[in-house]
């Protein structure tokens, strides 16, 4: 009787788990490698003198995307030599979205003259442990590569002029100047990454 | 004469598509969603710009022709980054689409993306199926395939 009761309340406790689904604030991500529009490989441990990441999963067809492309530029623009370089990934699959292919991202980033790496996550398994489901969905990491912000760059899409809250720019001035960031959460509207059909 | 009568055709061609976009403010969605309805409501998030809603397009349509237990109301996400609300009655028209298609006309969508469904993050596109008489609900983030679809209404009829 002892075992049935037990027995079931493991079962109780397994499906009362929560499922995990990527990064929460406060997590510690995994680094990874991944191959740039260089053709080399970048890991976050790459960059020596970082004292964060502004990690952001992107692409180069999402209307959302284009929207924010200047102002990725501009993050990285400002705080890569603050030490809280840029960090953009593409885990579009390229079978279901071509202009979000490999070569492409060579070209965009070319067009762009993108000064911060641009990676292809083709198995989409960073976008998987990250939790990433937007583009361009924002995470903020320490050196320590704990997750700090998720979310949107601002609070408004298609007007850059009209933005209230820099959520992204927030986050990183906080942790600059070793303060306790306010908004740590954001969702805002965008294209879900294409994910591979299994 | 004749171009008065092209006219007229065209008039009444953007009549029949355009007359049912109706502009929605948060509370006025809210209270679709938590009304007492006779049907299952089936409310797919989309946005003109968005290449996998187009594609499952048909299926909602499909449905709301074919199963008289199901409304389908389609909910434009595309002020968010274009209020030319003319762009979305233009599809409208192009596609002749049936089913009912509201415009959300808010800004600053993490102020509200919660109060809609908290499992959603914001991506589309997204699908929520509610039935009001038995308090059942199902939500999907992504490109739904028919059996999908089909799934989502069967979980919240029995």
């Amino acid at each position: 009787m002892k075992m049935i009761v037990s027995t079931l309340l493991i079962a109780l406790l397994w499906a009362g788990a929560p499922i995990k689904d990527g990064y929460d604030v406060g997590d510690t991500a995994a680094d990874f490698k991944l191959k740039n529009v260089d053709g080399k490989f970048v890991s976050l441990s790459d960059f020596k003198a970082a004292k964060g990441f502004i990690v952001i999963f992107d692409c180069n067809t999402c209307p959302y995307s284009k929207a924010y492309n200047e102002r990725i530029i501009a993050l990285n623009n400002k705080y890569a030599s603050n030490g809280f370089p840029v960090v953009a990934i593409n885990s579009n699959d390229a079978s279901q979205s071509s202009g979000d292919s490999y070569d492409e991202m060579v070209k965009i980033a070319k067009k762009k003259e993108y000064n911060f790496p641009y990676l292809i996550d083709e198995t989409q398994s960073v976008a998987k442990s990250f939790g990433a489901t937007n583009t361009p969905h924002v995470f903020v990491l320490t050196k320590e590569l704990k997750v700090t912000y998720i979310g949107a760059i601002d609070d408004n899409a298609r007007k850059p002029e009209s933005v209230t809250k820099k959520y992204v720019e927030n986050t990183v001035d906080a942790l600059l100047a070793g303060q306790a960031v306010s908004v740590t959460k954001t969702k805002t509207i965008g294209c879900g990454i294409k994910w591979k059909r299994v | 004469m004749r171009k008065i009568i092209l006219l007229f055709f065209l008039a009444l061609n953007a009549s029949l598509y355009s007359q049912s976009i109706e502009s929605f403010k948060l509370a006025q969605l809210q209270n679709i969603i938590q009304s007492p309805s006779d049907k299952i409501l089936v409310i797919n998030f989309w946005a003109t710009w968005c290449a996998p809603c187009i594609k499952e397009l048909p299926l909602f349509e499909k449905l709301n022709q074919e199963n008289k237990n199901v409304e389908v109301i389609l909910v434009s996400m595309d002020y968010d980054l274009d209020p030319n609300i003319q762009k979305v009655e233009r599809f409208q028209a192009r596609k002749k689409i049936q089913s009912r298609i509201l415009i959300l006309t808010e800004s600053d969508p993490n102020s509200w993306i919660d109060k809609i469904e908290k499992k959603w993050s914001g991506a589309l596109p997204a699908t929520l199926v509610i039935n009001s008489k038995n308090n059942k609900r199902e939500f999907a983030q992504g490109e739904l395939g028919e059996a999908q679809l089909q799934k989502l209404i069967t979980n919240v009829t029995n």
